[in-house]
C-alpha cells in the first residue's frame, strides 16, 4: 500500500519552550534529544533540624539530537545530580525532563539511552561476557545475535582477552571499559556519559575520545559531563557550564573559541628579550633560543619593526584565540547577585559575633 | 514471571552462589553427620527423634541466618556499590528489581534447603536403616521451613528499604524470635483485658505467626500434619510476604538513589 511505503523525508519539533531552530529552512528539522524543562534539585540536612539544600537550582537547558554536548563544571556543582535525575535514579523537587519526546518516567525512554556512571561499579562475581549478557536481557536485546552483540562490545572497547575474567580482577581503566561497553550495548541513541576519561591513563583517554567521536559519526547524541576542558573542546558541539548547581552558560564551542582577543602572540629566535618589545606592551617568554611574546594588536607593525631592526628570525604571528578555559572560568566568576549575598552573609556573620560579644 | 525479573533473580542467585554462601552446606552436613554417627551409638530408639529435631532445626536455623544476612544487603549492597545505577538506568521498573531480588534470595534458600534435606533423609537412612511412612510429615516441616525463609527474606527487605543493613537485622531477627512465640503471645493476648488486652493482641496478629510453621517437633515424634494447616500455612506465609514485599516496593519506589 502507498501509505505504508511513503515516509516523510523530514521530521518537525513540535516544542513548545522554544522558537523554531536555524535548520528550519532545511529539508531536517532535528528533535530535542533531551529537554530539561525547569528541573530542581533540593536535599533535606542537618539531623535534627532538617532543612532543605538546594544541589541544583532550576535548570532549564535543550539538547539536539546527534550533538556532543559537554557539560562542564568543578566538582560538586551539580553535574551528576542533573544526570542522576535525568536517569530517575533521584527524582526532582520542581521541574520536569523529556528525553526524546518521552517523559522521564515513561518506560520506552530507557531503552533508548545508555548511561555510564562515574566511577562505576558493576557485580564483580561476572565476568566482563557474563556482565554485558545480563545488561543485554535487561535492556531486551533479543536473544538471537545477543552473545553475537557482547563479543563486538567487548572487541569495540579492547576488552576481548579479558572477557572471561571476573570483575573483581579488573582495574580501575578496564572497569571504564566495561561502563562505556554496558553504556552502547543496546545501540541506545542517546548516550549520557559521567566523567569518562576518570580514572584512564592517556591512551585509555585517547580510545574513549575516538569512541565519542564514532558515536557522533553514528548519528547518536551524547551528552557528558567532565571538568577535562581539553576533552570538551576536542569532543563537543555545544557546552554548558554549571557551578552550584546554576547554570551558568550555554554555547556552541565553536562560536566560543571562534573570537580574538585583541591580542596576538609572535614567536621569534633570540636569546633574550630585546628592550624594545616591553616598551610596546609584551608579555614575554624565553624558551631555549625561542622568545614567545603576546602583545595588543595594534601593535603588531611597531614588534614586526622591531624584529627586522634588530634582525631578529620570526617564527610565527597568529591572533590570540579565545579558549574553553577562559569561557568556563569567566562562568565560575560569582554573579552581582552572589557576590551581594556573600556581603550579606559577612555581614550577619559580623552581626552574630557582635552579639555573641 | 516478568522475564526481567527473572534475570534479576538468577543474577542473584547467582551472586550468592559464587560469594560461596553454600559453603554453610559443608557445615551443615558435618553437624548431621556428627550427630547422626554419635546418636547411634549413645541412644536407645530415639536416634529418629533426635536426627529429625536436630536436623530441622539446624535447616531453620542456617536458612534464616542466610536469609538475614543476604536479605539485609540485597537493596542496600545495590545502592552503597552503586550497582544499582546501571540496572535502574534500562527499562527496569523498581519493583521488578525488588522482587527479582526476592526470588533470587528465596531461590538461592529453596536449593540450599534441598541439599539439607537430603542430608536429613541420608542422616534417617543412617540411623533408622530404612524409610517409613511417618516420614513423609518431615518432607511437610520442611516445606513449612522454606515458607518460614519466604517471610523473613521479605522482611529482611522490607526493613532494608529504609534501614541500615544493621537495624535492618536486628528488626528483622527480633521479629523471627517474637514471631517463634507468636502462639504464647496470642495466648496472653486472649486473657489479658483493657488496653494492655487491645495492644497485646494486635502485636500478637501483627507479628509473623512462626510458631505455627514450626512443626518439627511434631514430626519428629511421627505425628501427621492436618491438611487444612498446609493450606492455611501456605496462605498465611504467602499474603504476609506479600504485603512486606509490597511495604518495600512502596518505599523503594519513592526513595532517591544518593
Amino acid at each position: 500500500m502507498e501509505s505504508e511505503n511513503w515516509k516523510p523525508n523530514f521530521t518537525i519539533r513540535f516544542n513548545s519552550t522554544q522558537t523554531p531552530s536555524k535548520e528550519l529552512g532545511s529539508s531536517r528539522i532535528i528533535m530535542a534529544a533531551i529537554e530539561i524543562l525547569d528541573l530542581e534539585k533540593s536535599y533535606l540536612v542537618g539531623f535534627w533540624r532538617k532543612r532543605p539544600k538546594l544541589a541544583l537550582r532550576p535548570l532549564r537547558l535543550t539538547v539536539e539530537e546527534g550533538e556532543v554536548f559537554g557539560f562542564l563544571g568543578p566538582n560538586g556543582a551539580g553535574k551528576t545530580t542533573t544526570l542522576k535525575l535525568l536517569m530517575g535514579l533521584v527524582f526532582p523537587t520542581a521541574g520536569t525532563a523529556r528525553i526524546l519526546g518521552k517523559e522521564l518516567d515513561d518506560p520506552a525512554v530507557k531503552s533508548q539511552i545508555g548511561f555510564l556512571p562515574e566511577q562505576p561499579y558493576f557485580y564483580d562475581h561476572l565476568t566482563a561476557r557474563e556482565l554485558l549478557n545480563y545488561y543485554g536481557q535487561l535492556s531486551g536485546v533479543p536473544a538471537k545475535g545477543r552473545a553475537a552483540r557482547v563479543e563486538q562490545m567487548l572487541e569495540r572497547v579492547g576488552l576481548s582477552g579479558s572477557a572471561s575474567v571476573q570483575l573483581r580482577k579488573f582495574s580501575k581503566g578496564m572497569l571504564q571499559r566495561v561502563g562505556l561497553a554496558q553504556a552502547i550495548l543496546h545501540d541506545p541513541k542517546l548516550v549520557f556519559l559521567d566523567e569518562p576519561m576518570s580514572g584512564l591513563d592517556p591512551m585509555g583517554r585517547r580510545e574513549v575520545r575516538d569512541l565519542i567521536q564514532q558515536l557522533r559519526s553514528e548519528g547518536k547524541t551524547v551528552f557528558f559531563s567532565t571538568h577535562i576542558l581539553s576533552d570538551a573542546e576536542a569532543l563537543c558541539d555545544r557546552v554548558a557550564v554549571i557551578h552550584q548547581g546554576e547554570l551558568r552558560g550555554v554555547g556552541a564551542v565553536a562560536d566560543l573559541t571562534s573570537g580574538t582577543q585583541g591580542k596576538i602572540e609572535i614567536i621569534f629566535y633570540a636569546a633574550k628579550v630585546p628592550a624594545g618589545l616591553t616598551a610596546l606592551g609584551a608579555v614575554a617568554r624565553i624558551s631555549g633560543d625561542m622568545v614567545n611574546a603576546v602583545l595588543p594588536e595594534e601593535q603588531q607593525d611597531a614588534a614586526l619593526e622591531l624584529l627586522r631592526r634588530e634582525r631578529l628570525k620570526l617564527i610565527s604571528l597568529a591572533p590570540v584565540r579565545n579558549s574553553l578555559e577562559e569561557y568556563y572560568i569567566q562562568r565560575l566568576q560569582p554573579t552581582d547577585v552572589e557576590k551581594e549575598d556573600e556581603e550579606d552573609e559577612a555581614r550577619n556573620e559580623e552581626n552574630r559575633k557582635g552579639v555573641g560579644v | 514471571m516478568n522475564s526481567r525479573v527473572g534475570y534479576i533473580a538468577f543474577n542473584t542467585f547467582r551472586e550468592a552462589v559464587r560469594d560461596r554462601v553454600l559453603y554453610n552446606l559443608i557445615a551443615f552436613a558435618l553437624l548431621l553427620s556428627g550427630a547422626a554417627i554419635l546418636v547411634g551409638e549413645i541412644s536407645i530408639d530415639i536416634e529418629r527423634l533426635v536426627v529429625v529435631n536436630l536436623g530441622l532445626t539446624a535447616v531453620s536455623l542456617f536458612g534464616v541466618i542466610i536469609a538475614i544476612f543476604i536479605g539485609i544487603g540485597l537493596v542496600s549492597k545495590e545502592i552503597e556499590k552503586r550497582t544499582l545505577y546501571t540496572v535502574l538506568s534500562r527499562p527496569v521498573r523498581r519493583w521488578e528489581f525488588v522482587v527479582g531480588k526476592f526470588f533470587g534470595l528465596t531461590g538461592t534458600l529453596v536449593v540450599n534447603t534441598v541439599c539439607m534435606a537430603l542430608g536429613v533423609f541420608l542422616a534417617l537412612l543412617y540411623v533408622s536403616h530404612k524409610f517409613e511412612k511417618m516420614d513423609q510429615w518431615v518432607l511437610v516441616a520442611l516445606y513449612f521451613i522454606v515458607l518460614q525463609f519466604f517471610i523473613v527474606c521479605a522482611l529482611a527487605l522490607f526493613f532494608s528499604s529504609f534501614s541500615t543493613p544493621l537495624m535492618s537485622a536486628v528488626f528483622t531477627f527480633a521479629l523471627f524470635v517474637i514471631g517463634s512465640l507468636a502462639e504464647d503471645l496470642r495466648g496472653f493476648a486472649r486473657i489479658t483485658h483493657g488496653l494492655g488486652g487491645w495492644l497485646a493482641t494486635g502485636i500478637a496478629y501483627l507479628v509473623p505467626n512462626f510458631s505455627a510453621l514450626n512443626v518439627i517437633s511434631q514430626v519428629a515424634h511421627g505425628d501427621p500434619v492436618a491438611g487444612r494447616l498446609i493450606l492455611y500455612n501456605t496462605a498465611y506465609a504467602l499474603l504476609y510476604s506479600a504485603m512486606a514485599i509490597s511495604g518495600a516496593v512502596l518505599i523503594f519506589q519513592r526513595r532517591n538513589l544518593k
